[in-house]
């Protein structure tokens, strides 16, 4: 025993304890490794949902950054055009229509008969005769001479080349035997090119697919957040520290706690009621506008922002309010100088987690007229506008097929805004952290 | 009165007053603990810069220091020892009013700062609190430079707006902490990447940087090892030419280094004052002598 290299013989309690705990040991290790894999397979199941969320969406949504064109060689003759000079009143007045008519007429004229020459001349988009009187504006030059120019195809005839053309096996029962044999035709000599979809990011809202963008869906979004975060940042920081570094801990803010924690959870939908009660109906605030949306969405996001704060203002040790106290500093002093720079990055965090909320948030704008069939591009945040969730919605509910792939590309934009916001909302906290 | 006259078996269950306090220990010499608040020694002194007159602190219902009277002189270094939870902590937050930051904290008596009562409707803490400056038990310098956890007070109190006399303040208070020849050349660098000892150094840096009269430590030396606690100590001993240093500590080695008064505390009570070589080589009363002998606390 005085030996103190040998062990020294264990006591019955002692070698009963190992025995037990030997014992039990495969058990133990046995549950582990099962919470383990059950982890591993929770995590796999979350990014195979992802991944397959995305192969669809992108899958069919990225047709739609490409358009068919057709080549087609317009002649600017004045006598078909009926004017004789270039300016703004006569371009209004001119019959672009008979120009590209004419075109198509040249390109096919085995096209006879009333019905043939209607389905040649909806080859085109209705918006051509458009695109030809702008290339008359930009070049006045050319009046009175030929030109080779792209028209953007109808979404019929985009759609056939999308998806028909390739594999000939399918029927697209839109399109007549006589139209398919043109469009093959134009396809072999390369007239008929699928380009970069320029319109889709610059054009507002349209009934026809291939006249159809995003622009001003997304132009309404950034407009409609801009007043949520003017708002609800500045407003839900304020409340978040006053109830947490001034107010007395007593009945009435554990009754403000509570209903705010009960806002949180109200459907966003009685929001949207809620906004159209008093901001339309009573304050006459104008409809469908970015000002209402932002305002609705502000009242959806307070809570958010107010609860993340305040766990952000909690998380600050106590350590620094009272070194900043004991030095004599006020309340305020104390916080602004202190508390608010340590809880800035769970703050903003909050605020971007709220904003990606609003953003795509559908029900409550749908109340406040943000649903409307809305074609121009908004200008300031009392223009009627949409955003992009309620254009999803508006798209997915379209006849046309075309649509379907101008649907997933719209979701593509908006996933690609949040995928932006949370980047910057990491960037930001990055930069602001400090370590202590 | 002595308290060994009086031994009633009464034990007041005021251990629950005090936050963080632990149940009396089982032991005869508790009982000794009477219902009266009277304190052994000198509690009292002339010319006293803080002083303190039947002070009762409560915590909601519960009461936390039962009538303490004491006085600190200028320029004299108290310590109060005691076990856990009797109430020294609560004690040393009075005096600068940290107590008022906790909820359902009330403070009744009559304290006052050089004739001037600390606690009363009209008088504003901010002064206060410059007059009175605090150490606290873990070292908490702001997440800021060195610099700048120095130059704060300055700035907030507007004592010094040009950036001359900034750097001068900071320098002097470095100096006087014992901090600036390790730091001087790093007074960029955050305040909280120095180790823990010069990180307490730098908060009685910061402390003195506004000329405070009183410099109030809850335990400064609790989170340190031996080496950075004797520079700590021996800074104190400097610092109590200028000011007038009011300490809690757990050490009482500690005590008995630094200090020339030590009061001990009991279960919120005062149980005595004296002169530290006294209280440790002839305490007066049985509790005090109880706890400096080891035999619990």
């Amino acid at each position: 025993m005085t030996n103190p290299t040998s062990p020294a013989p264990l006591t019955d309690k002692q070698s009963q304890v190992r025995e037990r705990i030997a014992q039990r040991l495969g058990s133990r290790h046995r549950k582990e490794t099962m919470f383990r894999l059950m982890g591993i397979m929770s995590v796999t199941f979350g990014v195979l949902v992802v991944l397959v969320l995305f192969t669809d969406i992108i899958g069919k949504g990225h047709g739609a950054f490409v358009q068919s064109a057709i080549e087609l060689e317009v002649d600017y003759d004045p006598q078909v055009l009926g004017i004789d000079s270039v300016s703004p009143e006569t371009l209004a007045l001119a019959n672009f229509d008979a120009v590209i008519r004419r075109a198509l007429q040249a390109r096919f004229p085995d096209a006879v008969g009333r019905n043939n020459r209607r389905a040649l001349f909806s080859l085109v988009s209705s918006s051509a005769p458009y695109e030809l009187q702008q290339q008359l504006q930009e070049n006045p030059q050319l009046l009175g001479q030929k030109q080779i120019l792209w028209f953007t195809a109808d979404d019929d005839v985009d759609t056939y080349v999308k998806l028909f053309a390739d594999n000939k096996r399918g029927h697209f029962e839109r399109l007549s035997e006589q139209k398919v044999a043109w469009i093959q035709q134009l396809l072999d000599s390369g007239e008929l090119k699928k380009r970069f979809n320029t319109t889709f990011f610059t054009n507002g809202d349209s009934r026809e697919p291939e006249q159809a963008g995003i622009r001003a869906a997304l132009v309404g979004s950034l407009l409609t957040l801009l007043v949520t975060l003017a708002l609800s940042f500045p407003i839900g920081v304020s409340a978040a520290i006053y109830l947490e570094e001034f107010a007395p801990k007593n009945r009435w803010t554990d009754i403000i706690e509570v209903n705010i924690n009960n806002l949180a959870a109200v459907p966003s939908i009685v929001f949207g009621l809620l906004g159209l009660a008093i901001f339309i109906n009573f304050f006459q605030l104008p409809r469908s506008a970015p000002l209402v949306g932002g305002l609705v969405l502000t009242l959806m996001t307070l809570p958010t922002i107010i609860i993340s704060s305040r766990a952000a203002l909690k998380a600050v040790p106590p350590s620094i309010r009272e070194a900043a106290l004991g030095m004599g500093a006020s309340r305020m002093q104390t916080v602004l100088h202190h508390v608010l720079p340590l809880a800035m990055p769970g703050m903003l965090t909050g605020a971007i987690i709220g904003m990606a909320q609003a953003l795509g948030e559908t029900a409550p704008l749908l109340m406040v007229g943000m649903v409307a069939f809305i074609v121009d591009v908004p200008g300031s945040i009392t223009d009627p506008s949409t955003v992009l969730p309620v254009q999803i919605f508006l798209w997915a509910d379209s006849p046309e097929r075309a649509f379907v792939e101008r649907t997933s590309a719209a979701i593509m934009v908006l996933l690609s805004v949040l995928i932006l916001m949370n980047t910057s909302a990491v960037w930001l906290r990055k930069k602001l952290e400090r370590r202590w | 009165m002595t308290a060994t006259t009086t031994i009633t078996t009464t034990v007041l269950d005021v251990g629950e007053a005090a936050p963080n306090s632990q149940k009396p220990v089982e032991h005869p010499i508790m009982d000794t603990l009477t219902q009266s608040t009277e304190t052994v020694g000198q509690p009292l002194c002339e010319s006293a810069t803080l002083r303190m007159r039947h002070v009762n602190v409560f915590y909601a219902e519960t009461q936390a220091i039962f009538d303490v009277s004491l006085d600190i002189g200028r320029n004299e270094v108290v310590a109060m020892i005691g076990p856990s939870g009797c109430g020294k902590s609560t004690f040393l937050r009075c005096l600068n009013r940290m107590n008022d930051t906790i909820e359902g904290c009330r403070v009744e008596g009559e304290l006052t700062l050089d004739g001037e009562a600390i606690y009363g409707p009209k008088v504003d803490v901010v002064p206060l609190r410059a007059r009175v400056g605090m150490v606290f038990q873990k070292p908490n310098p702001f997440p800021k430079t060195i610099y700048e956890n120095v130059a704060y007070g300055p700035k907030i109190h507007g004592i010094a707006s040009r950036r001359a006399d900034l750097d001068e303040i900071v320098e002097t208070s470095l100096q006087r902490a014992g901090l600036w020849n390790e730091v001087k050349d790093r007074l960029d660098k955050p305040g909280t990447g120095l180790s823990g000892g010069q990180q307490q150094r730098l908060c009685i840096a910061r402390a003195i940087a506004v000329s405070p009269e009183v410099i109030l430590m809850d335990e400064p030396c609790s989170a340190l090892d031996p080496i950075a606690t004797a520079r700590i100590e021996e800074l104190i001993g400097e610092l109590s030419e200028n000011y007038t240093i009011a300490m809690v500590t757990h050490s009482m080695q500690q005590a008995a280094r630094v200090s020339q008064r030590t009061a001990y505390f009991h279960l919120g009570k005062l149980v005595e004052v004296n002169d530290t070589e006294m209280v440790f080589t002839n305490p007066q009363h049985p509790l005090t002598e109880a706890y400096i002998t080891g035999r619990f606390g």
